[in-house]
Parts: C-alpha cells; sequence; structure tokens
C-alpha cells in the first residue's frame, strides 16, 4: 500500500530509479523469462498433439469428470472464501482487540505453509477419528477423503487472497460517508447494501476472481485430502500429474491449456460483469 | 549485439563446464532412488565411502536424491546428472533404457535380475485382524475396505495391482474376464487412492481409513513396529501367495561416461549384494539373496511364494503398455467404478 502510495511521487522524481527505458526493459525481460515463457512452452508441448488427440486427451471421461469436481469444488470454495474473508477483512480493519495483530498475521499462513503439509494436517483434523472430522462423522458427514474436503483445503489456501484485497479499500473507506448515511436516516441494512457493499465490490471480485483460481490449480492440498477416487474426487491437477507418471507430457500439458484458459477466460468475464455492475450502480445511484 | 552476447554466452558456460572438469580430484557420486530408502541409504552410503577409502585410497562423496521413482526418471531424462539409480520397480529403468541412457541390457550387468533386494505385496490389518484378512480372496469381499496409493502416481500400488491380478490368473486358470473382474471388485473396495505411500500410512493408520493397507512387506513391517505407529498394534499378514517385488540397480551410463565415474558407480551397486550391507538389508525388512544371511533371517520372514510378472505377464515394457498406460486396463477397471 506504502508502495502505491508513493507511486506519483516516483513520476515526479524519475532520479528514485534508473531511467525509465532500462526499467520497463528489465520488466518486460522478466515477465517474459517467467510467464510468457513456461505458458509458451505449454502450448508448444501441447501442440504436439493432433486436432483429435488434443479433443481425446482433454474430453477423456475421467478428464471430463475431474473438471467437474474441480470447477464446482472451486465454486463453492470461492463462495466461502468471499463470505469469510469478507468477514476477517471487516473484523480486522474495523476494530480493535486484544491479538488483532496476531490474527491478522496469521490470515497470511496458508502462503508461508507448503501446501501438502497443510493438506496433510487437515486430512487428520477432519477424518472420522480427528479432532473436528468425528463430530461430522457421528451424524454421518464424511469431509476429509470426500468432496467437501476439497472445498476445504480449496477455501484453506484461497482464503488470504481475498482478505488482503479488502482490507485496504475497507482502510481507505472514510468512516463519514457512513455517519453522514446514517444521519440522513439509512438503516443499518440499506448502509451495508448502498453505501459500503457497492465500494467492496471491485475488491470482493478481484479477490474472489484470484482465489477461484487458485482453487482451480490447487494441487498439494487438495490431493492430500481428497481420496482421489476416480470419477468422484479426483482434481484435474490431479490428472495433469497422472498424464506426467505416464510420460504422457503432451496429453499433460493439453489439459493444463483447458484449465489456464478457463482462469483466463473467468477472468477476463468477471472483469466485464464488474464493470457492468459498477456502471449500473452509478446510474442507479 | 545478439551475437556478441551469445559468443560471451557460450565462453562462459565453457568454461563452467571445464572447471567442472577439473574439480574432478575426489569423485561425487549421486544415487537417485525412491522416497522412502533415506534411512537405508543413510546407512550403507558410509560404509561404502570407508569401503572406496580402503580399496582405492580416494575420499568418495554420495549424495542422495529421493522422490517417487517415475519422477527421478523424468529429472534424469531431463538431464539431472545421476550416476546410479536403485529404484523400486524395474519399468522406471526400463523409460531410461528406451531413451538410451541406461544399456538396454541393464538387467543382466548385476547379479539377481539387477536387485540387490527384494520384497513383496504384503497386507496391514487392524489390531486383532477383525475381518479376518488372510488372502488376497478377503480383499474382494464386500465388507472389506481398502486402501493403498494411486497406481499411476507410486511405484509400490503397482505391485499391489500385480498382485491381485497374477493372485486372480492363476486362480481363474488364466481367464482373462474372471481375472478383470477380480481385479476390478478389488479396485472398488478401495476407499482412498492418496498419491503416495506416505499419505496412505497417514490415511490408514492416523485417520483409521479402511481395513487393510497394501504395501511392501519392508514398509507394512515398519508401519506396524515403527514408533510412530507401534501404540494402535496393527498387524502384518503375509499372504501365502504373492508378488514378487525386485528393487532393481542400474549405472546410468550416459551420465558416468560423460562424468568418469563408471568404475566408482559399478562397486557402489555391486557393494549391495556384500554380506554386510546384505544383513543390514534385512534389518529393513528386505529379503535378499545372499545365502547365510537368508539363513541367519529365516524366521523374520514367513515363507511366501511370490509370482515374477515378468514370467507371467512379459516384459516390463509390455506389462506398462498392457495395464499401466492411459486407457490400458487399469483404466479401463476403474472405470467400471462409475
Amino acid at each position: 500500500m506504502a508502495a502505491i502510495a508513493s507511486r506519483p511521487l516516483l513520476l515526479i522524481r524519475p532520479a528514485v530509479l534508473p531511467g525509465f527505458g532500462l526499467s520497463l526493459g528489465v520488466s518486460s525481460f522478466f515477465i517474459t523469462l517467467i510467464i510468457l515463457f513456461p505458458v509458451s512452452a505449454l502450448f508448444a508441448y501441447s501442440a504436439e498433439l493432433s486436432l483429435a488427440q488434443y479433443w481425446q486427451a482433454v474430453t477423456d471421461p475421467r478428464v471430463l469428470a475431474s473438471y467437474r469436481v474441480t470447477v464446482s469444488a472451486a465454486l463453492y470454495a470461492t463462495l466461502a472464501s468471499v463470505l469469510i474473508g469478507l468477514l476477517l477483512a471487516w473484523v480486522t480493519v474495523r476494530y480493535d482487540f486484544p491479538g488483532r495483530r496476531l490474527l491478522d498475521t496469521l490470515i497470511d499462513l496458508p502462503f508461508a505453509l507448503p501446501t501438502a503439509v497443510a493438506g496433510l494436517t487437515l486430512s487428520v483434523l477432519l477424518a472420522p477419528s480427528g479432532w473436528v472430522g468425528q463430530w461430522f462423522d457421528a451424524v454421518g458427514i464424511k469431509i476429509a477423503y470426500a468432496y467437501p474436503g476439497i472445498v476445504i483445503a480449496m477455501t484453506f489456501t484461497s482464503l488470504p487472497f481475498v482478505v488482503r484485497t479488502l482490507q485496504p479499500v475497507l482502510q481507505d473507506f472514510a468512516k463519514e460517508v457512513e455517519e453522514a448515511a446514517r444521519t440522513l436516516g439509512a438503516s443499518r441494512t440499506q448502509i451495508f447494501w448502498r453505501v459500503i457493499l457497492p465500494t467492496l465490490i471491485p475488491a470482493l471480485v478481484t479477490g474472489g476472481a484470484q482465489s477461484f483460481i487458485r482453487s482451480l490449480g490447487e494441487f498439494g492440498a487438495v490431493v492430500m485430502i481428497a481420496g482421489n477416487i476416480p470419477f468422484r474426487t479426483e482434481v484435474s491437477s490431479l490428472m495433469i500429474f497422472v498424464r506426467l507418471q505416464e510420460f504422457e507430457y503432451p496429453a499433460a500439458a493439453a489439459i493444463a491449456t483447458v484449465i489456464l484458459l478457463t482462469s483466463l477466460l473467468l477472468m477476463f468475464a468477471l472483469y466485464v460483469l464488474q464493470g457492468r455492475v459498477l456502471r449500473w450502480q452509478r446510474s442507479a445511484g | 549485439m545478439f551475437k556478441q552476447y551469445l559468443r560471451t554466452g557460450l565462453v562462459a558456460a565453457a568454461l563452467a563446464a571445464s572447471s567442472g572438469v577439473w574439480a574432478q580430484s575426489s569423485p561425487t557420486l549421486l544415487n537417485a532412488s525412491y522416497d522412502i530408502a533415506r534411512e537405508l541409504f543413510a546407512a550403507i552410503n558410509p560404509k561404502f565411502t570407508e569401503h572406496w577409502k580402503k580399496k582405492t585410497g580416494q575420499d568418495v562423496k554420495i549424495d542422495q536424491s529421493h522422490a517417487g521413482t517415475s519422477r527421478q526418471a523424468q529429472d534424469i531424462i531431463q538431464g539431472k546428472k545421476v550416476d546410479a539409480v536403485t529404484f523400486n520397480q524395474a519399468t522406471d529403468i526400463e523409460i531410461l533404457a528406451k531413451r538410451g541412457l541406461v544399456s538396454a541390457d541393464w538387467a543382466k550387468k548385476f547379479p539377481n535380475n539387477a536387485s540387490p533386494y527384494y520384497s513383496t505385496i504384503a497386507f496391514l490389518v487392524r489390531k486383532g485382524n477383525p475381518k479376518n484378512i488372510k488372502t488376497w480372496d478377503d480383499l474382494v469381499r464386500d465388507d472389506v475396505k481398502l486402501v493403498f496409493p494411486n497406481p499411476k502416481t507410486s511405484g509400490n500400488a503397482r505391485y499391489s495391482y500385480l498382485g491381485a491380478w497374477l493372485y486372480a490368473n492363476e486362480k481363474f486358470k488364466g481367464n482373462e474376464a474372471q481375472t478383470r473382474d477380480f481385479v476390478a471388485k478389488l479396485l472398488a473396495n478401495v476407499e482412498n487412492f492418496p498419491t503416495g505411500g506416505r499419505g496412505a500410512t497417514v490415511a490408514f493408520a492416523q485417520n483409521n481409513q479402511g481395513d487393510v493397507l497394501l504395501t511392501f512387506e519392508s514398509e507394512v513391517i515398519n508401519i506396524a513396529r515403527g514408533d510412530e505407529f507401534k501404540a494402535l498394534g496393527l498387524e502384518v499378514v503375509v499372504p501365502p501367495v504373492s508378488v514378487l517385488a525386485e528393487f532393481p540397480v542400474a549405472v546410468v551410463d550416459k551420465v558416468v561416461d560423460e562424468k568418469g565415474t563408471r568404475a566408482l558407480a559399478a562397486e557402489y551397486l555391486n557393494f549391495q549384494y556384500t554380506r554386510e550391507i546384505q544383513l543390514l538389508l534385512t534389518s529393513f525388512n528386505y529379503r535378499v539373496h545372499e545365502p547365510t544371511v537368508v539363513k541367519a533371517t529365516a524366521d523374520k520372514f514367513p515363507a511366501i511364494r511370490l509370482i515374477d510378472p515378468v514370467k507371467v505377464l512379459g516384459p516390463w515394457d509390455k506389462i506398462s503398455e498392457t495395464h499401466f498406460a492411459s486407457g490400458a486396463q487399469l483404466d479401463q477397471l476403474l472405470a467400471r467404478r462409475r
């Protein structure tokens, strides 16, 4: 946040960083190196397949089932992340209480923890014999090694995205606006729906999109808890892993391109939608 | 401009490469092995450096790399400089042989099919064996749930699959339809397909999933007796008939020729056949061939009839093709679960 705030200063005093040309050159070099190269290699690998082979690789029934599992679980996980994330961001920004800083730090834990470790720990916790799992097992709900486990693992690894995108927006959101709304006679629900939420929507959409995409690709945490039963609890990233184990690199790349394109399309769709919503709000307001 | 950069780069690379050659005075050897062999080679390697020092006066440094062996094979194909491989399945050495990294007759280069030790698939069951599991037939019962890693991502699970197949193949006297039904039923009883051995152990022992865990006999004994899960009283069941699981070794020709470490790598692998190491191997619950060691440890390993997959199903590349390739037998049988 500090960096964002100080950026105009940099433009006024360009001497802080050496020449614009050089810095842009270095940035685009690194983007090419760490993003464009691997992505084009991915497409190059899958280009070894003929169109029919490609189609067969990405529409194999088991792979199709894995798309269903992955996308639906990622949707649920995103929904959960957005709701819990909104709450967490709200609590850590708006209230001051002992342990607030600690809570704020803990939010980043899923980023710091190796995801396989997170998955293993969650599976121990949520298994029928685990601390949490036993209560659900008592009423016949299976979490670890079943579909709900996938959703929980995805939620766990993607939650920080939502919290961290929401926090700065909430911090900048002037309390006076809220107070003004109240003095003008708005009820609490009206303030939330008509004043607070609209300001948060862009950040919610960004954070939600990030967490959705992270969930689509999540491997380590999910495979540890999923049970990986074919057609029921196999995620697409596991299918890629399986293809690699079979030394079928092009087929693995083909499935990866599907995930990549889905992510890109969804991101694009979300941003378009977000623009629409904002315009509609402005015209309505 | 670009050309000049390229030239500087090439010179730098050449320098780096030649300095690598100069640094050869005290040789190093990289052994790529499977995941759960960490402790084993941590025990063997100091003995070998001592042996090599006595023999040649040279200090040698042995580096270990541990991962799933399919992953190891991929890394070697992609250029990892591994001198010797000590794997837990032949298929991944075959892959290397197919790409010319290992000689095609690797299995004849060392005794016993180039496998210094072997094991088989055994069953780990809960305390008191409540489901009364004795043989492979018990694994297809409706009331029995199994845990073993995904055969696609784990070497030992491939043996579990082959064990079931070979048992059924014998039972039904080679009738393929009945064999397929048997194996499909067994796969349908699998409650959980973790991606690796460790995940399977946690799922079974710690998280109470399933009635039977299938893995190598050596692992089964380790889990049952190891400190981590000793308190659970898990029991080892060795079926009367099971699959022969050899742990093959090979010198990676392409790398040792480049590094000049052929003699060292060969000696390292031959060293695994000495009486001292064979005895050490049995303390890690592997079965060995050295006759005096076999005799001395006879009470530790129950008698078992082992079926060699290669003798029944043909060479490993054919087994991979008909059973484990994309869309092959295993995939078809798993698809029946739908």
